[in-house]
């Protein structure tokens, strides 16, 4: 073995899965630290909006909900690459653990933008860039996760499915630039990397719950992906190993 | 270069030309994906005939005229270089304010106004506590020679 500290160790679904499982109640208590904080700040801290009242705190959902769903999909595509390129085991089983959670974001999204369009903008739904390409968003997610699972040999689904999200990215700068490119009733961006255009707390608060968002998004994944490597890897000896240390 | 490189290259080359493909078919959807049009758009003709379509701007200042019925509603869409009559009848959205923005869904009536079956009010992007909007304002009115405020809450 080389000295130095070898990272590539952990593409090995027999050492990425005790690490993994270390991980995951860091991530979790993370996630509710930063959710506490989000929410606190959000709901008590925050003040009223000038324009909507009280009504624009569903922002504190809505919006790490929308970024999670867009973040996630990127994520996807990225281990996809590698899994197509370097004919990785684990990125396959990385980009399936993600897709619930990824879809499970667009759909919070969207939910969440019905509830506050109807009061705001007076409309639960409109055809605008924005919310259909979101939808379509959702539809990439449910469209991965059936092919995936339609596929009987998992290698052959990961690289069918890897396909269908790397076609499919195109579709995240479009949701992300849609409000700049096109009239759309949804407004353009409150924050970027540059500028905000919200107050300072109601700003800490939607932040804080995007990190909440995040590292809830990890544990999830994480518990998924040693479930999908025992499931995938039941014939070999590693999992029995696991298998029999945890039936003691 | 090794096979794996190839490989990364080629899913490269594959998602570039995916996304060449992407841009020229938006661009060519241009005009179909926009949710609205300016009342500057229908100005120079570019509304669809005898078809319902939205146009979209800023609810004009003072223009805004409610019937005795309360429901029977009438304004101007402004898009600050053209102006455009709009006639609805409903519920207007809590939103919806003289100098907001403002959606309608409808049809161009024969004496050239437009007659609006669904009004969406559109905010902007901005979120702050009112009495920040209203520093907001004042300032902005006494910049602009102390014209009327216009972010007023």
């Amino acid at each position: 073995m080389k000295d130095r500290f070898n990272f590539y160790r952990f593409a090995s679904p027999a050492t990425f899965y005790p690490l993994a499982g270390a991980l995951i109640p860091f991530f979790v208590a993370i996630s509710v630290l930063f959710g506490l904080a989000g929410l606190y700040l959000g709901m008590l801290v925050a003040p009223t909006d000038f324009q909507q009242g009280e009504g624009y705190r569903i922002i504190f959902i809505h919006v790490p909900a929308s970024w999670m769903s867009m973040f996630i999909y990127l994520v996807m595509a990225f281990w996809a690459a590698i899994g197509l390129a370097f004919n990785t085991r684990l990125s396959g089983m990385m980009a399936q653990a993600l897709a619930p959670t990824g879809a499970l974001m667009a759909f919070i999204s969207l939910w969440t933008g019905a509830l506050w369009g109807k009061p705001m903008w007076g409309a639960w739904w409109v055809w605008d860039a924005r919310l259909t390409s979101e939808l379509i968003l959702l539809f990439l997610y449910i469209g991965y996760m059936a092919l995936t699972a339609a596929i009987d040999d998992a290698r052959r689904a990961d690289k069918a499915g890897g396909l269908l999200l790397l076609v499919g990215v195109v579709n995240v700068p479009i949701i992300y630039f849609s409000v700049k490119w096109w009239n759309t009733l949804h407004q353009g961006s409150s924050v970027n990397l540059a500028k905000s255009s919200m107050a300072q707390t109601m700003l800490w608060g939607m932040l804080l719950m995007a990190m909440c968002f995040w590292m809830y998004s990890i544990a999830v994944a994480l518990m998924r992906v040693r479930t999908i490597m025992l499931e995938r890897e039941r014939n070999t000896d590693w999992v029995k190993a696991v298998l029999e240390g945890e039936g003691k | 270069m090794k096979s794996r490189h190839k490989k990364l290259a080629l899913i490269g080359g594959a998602l570039a030309i995916i996304g060449i493909i992407a841009a020229l078919v938006l661009n060519a959807l241009n005009s179909n994906i926009a949710l609205y049009i300016s009342p500057t758009d229908v100005a120079e003709g570019k509304a669809p005939q005898g078809k319902a379509f939205r146009i979209g701007g800023l609810v004009k200042e003072g223009s805004l005229q409610r019937q005795a019925d309360g429901v029977t509603i009438a304004f101007v869409v402004t898009d600050t270089a053209k102006d455009m009559t709009v006639h609805y009848k409903g519920i207007l959205p809590d939103l919806f304010k003289e100098g907001k923005g403002v959606v309608a869904q409808g049809k161009m009536a024969a004496d050239g106004t437009f007659t609006a079956s669904e009004v969406l009010a559109k905010h902007d992007e901005n979120y702050m506590p009112p009495e920040a909007a209203k520093a907001v304002g004042d300032a902005q009115a006494k910049s602009a020679g102390a014209e009327k405020p216009k972010a007023s809450y």
